[in-house]
């Protein structure tokens, strides 16, 4: 086929555009201020891209193209104007799970047309098309198990029996040894239904023992996945337009991947094969001895409406109490009373990566008040006050001081060294990890007990009522 | 020469293009901060979408058979993730606001 002649040639250009119009995007997505201006030039890449290829000689069937086009725009469009801001991770898992299945059924169909055709192609468009079927059909059903832990559909504990992980390796020793039978020797339509049958049986293996804390890593590998499996089915097509896309957002997967693991001070090893959390109650159980002191709301609000600067520090807990619409209130009387007040936002504060920032945005929380790890740690010790809503694990000084503490290692945000500390918590119950929070027993620590929300609300009319 | 199928560049091209729009994101992603990443996933999400163009081709010849019926499928699961993951994308970012009075 000669696709470099002719209107082909044209179609290569807008191509070209759209890779342009793709990475333009990303980049402008570097900044709040110009994010939507690159998602929407993002969005026209597609555009032109989807159009230019209508013209292409070998598409004639318009009326199928149009019907399955309008279809699944319409189930898009609803599954992104009614989503809430906390099922987002759900959603994205979700997403990446139909990407990746697209392009496997492509790398399916490819195979279906070569093996009817009986056309002889090249070993490697072989061995893309075998690797966009596996990769394409993991990242479907790891994504579809994603989705049913981070929507409670199954249990968000790791789900793990005896060897797993021999028999995750065995089978995808199986399966290297189908693709290289399929690729090397013979093009045989039963040993390539058996790839499929265990790409798919692979995804739901490789998620199954990852824990619901882990899913910010699992839901960026996938994304990664996504993005490899769409350039593997542009090599299988020869299609440059999806080889160039397919490696940014592999790219990207891969980033974000690497982000997560390291707020966790976890290897991606350990989070895949690791099964955290499976076990929470090995060893003896330590007997606390030390006590909490608490604080009532009435107390806790003068500290705070007296303070020069607050420091919220949100976790996950604050999400699912549904308490940001009540922080956002608070933190607009302690301005209106001239307190400086600033969010201090750890990586792995939501269920994916960035999570909490958009929460607090849906909550008309200004984002240059959102300040990540890095750019906020060294201000605790010349802040008033920290207020911890719903966050345990990502505050632990045992994670920066004691060597010996299993979450040592892991990045924390240095509340501790605030003048005062209110933790808002609904009882003394260990975090994901499993263990105390030296942060409660200190000197300069109050704990707010009760739900995040109830009491939120009752520091706001506290305060107003100063 | 080892050719791929559909537009007749060699291999060895079509990896070096790979190789290169891997470096290209790892040097445009690094520089996206840490409170816009939910949306830079799900704009990525929606731009690995890019297989609706792939499917297309494939959906492409008239005769009805297995390969087409699977592009189709395909066709409509790449569909989901375009429109849906750019119009998602979009309503997070227009929530991105700054402090109220200070500057444009």
């Amino acid at each position: 086929m000669e696709l470099f002649e002719g209107i082909n040639l044209y179609i290569q250009y807008v191509y070209l555009a759209s890779a342009v119009l793709f990475i333009f995007g990303i980049k402008l997505l570097g900044s709040p201020a110009t994010a939507r201006r690159g998602n929407f030039l993002a969005a026209l890449g597609m555009f032109i891209a989807i159009v230019a290829t209508l013209v292409n000689e070998e598409v004639l069937n318009y009326e199928m193209i149009a019907i399955g086009i309008a279809i699944g725009a319409v189930i898009g469009a609803v599954l992104a104007r009614t989503i809430k801001m906390t099922a987002m991770p759900q959603m994205v898992a979700i997403f990446n799970g139909v990407g990746g299945g697209a392009s496997a059924v492509i790398a399916v169909s490819e195979f279906a047309r070569i093996s009817d055709g009986d056309i002889s192609v090249e070993g490697y468009i072989k061995l893309t098309i075998m690797l966009g079927v596996l990769i394409g059909f993991v990242t479907l059903t790891g994504s579809l198990i994603a989705f049913a832990k981070l929507q409670d559909l199954m249990t968000t504990r790791p789900v793990t029996y005896p060897l797993q992980n021999i028999v995750s390796g065995l089978m995808f020793l199986a399966i290297l040894g189908m693709i290289v039978y399929l690729v090397g020797f013979e093009f045989n339509i039963y040993v390539f239904y058996a790839l499929v049958a265990l790409s798919l049986i692979l995804g739901i293996q490789l998620v199954i023992p990852i824990g619901g804390a882990d899913m910010p890593v699992v839901i960026s590998l996938l994304n990664s996945y996504s993005g490899v499996a769409a350039a593997a089915a542009g090599f299988a097509l020869g299609n440059l337009a999806l080889i160039v896309s397919g490696a940014l957002v592999g790219a990207a997967g891969l980033i974000l991947t690497n982000i997560m693991t390291k707020a966790m001070n976890r290897s991606l090893a350990n989070v895949v094969f690791g099964a955290f959390g499976a076990v929470t109650s090995s060893g003896p159980v330590a007997v606390e001895t030390r006590t909490a002191r608490s604080v009532g709301a009435e107390d806790a609000a003068v500290m705070l409406a007296y303070a020069r600067s607050v420091i919220f520090v949100p976790g996950y807990g604050l999400a699912v109490a549904q308490a940001q619409h009540q922080v956002r209130e608070l933190a607009d009387l302690l301005e209106g009373k001239g307190v400086r007040v600033k969010y201090a936002i750890h990586p792995v504060a939501g269920r994916m990566p960035g999570h909490m920032n958009v929460l607090l945005a849906e909550a008309n929380v200004p984002y240059d008040e959102l300040y990540d790890l890095d750019e906020i740690n060294d201000d605790f010790r010349n802040t008033d006050v920290a207020v911890v809503i719903g966050a345990n694990d990502v505050t632990n000084p045992a994670a920066r001081d004691q060597p010996d503490s299993p979450v040592y290692g892991m990045p924390i945000l240095n509340v501790d060294q605030a003048q005062h500390v209110i933790v808002l918590k609904r009882s003394m119950s260990p975090g994901f990890a499993g263990i105390d929070n030296d942060l409660f027993f200190k000197d300069n620590t109050r704990m707010l007990f009760g739900d995040a929300r109830r009491s939120v609300t009752s520091l706001v009319s506290e305060v107003k009522g100063l | 020469m080892v050719e791929s199928a559909l537009i007749g560049i060699p291999l060895v091209i079509a990896l070096y293009i790979f190789v290169l729009a891997i470096f290209v994101g790892f040097e445009v992603i690094t520089k996206v901060p840490p409170t816009l990443h939910t949306p830079l996933m799900s704009g990525a999400n929606a731009i690995s979408g890019i297989t609706i163009i792939g499917a297309m081709v494939v959906v492409g010849p008239r005769d009805a058979n297995l390969a087409v019926v699977l592009g189709f499928v395909a066709l409509v699961l790449a569909t989901i993730n375009v429109v849906g993951g750019f119009m998602v994308t979009d309503r997070m970012l227009q929530m991105f606001r700054r402090r109220p009075g200070e500057g444009a």
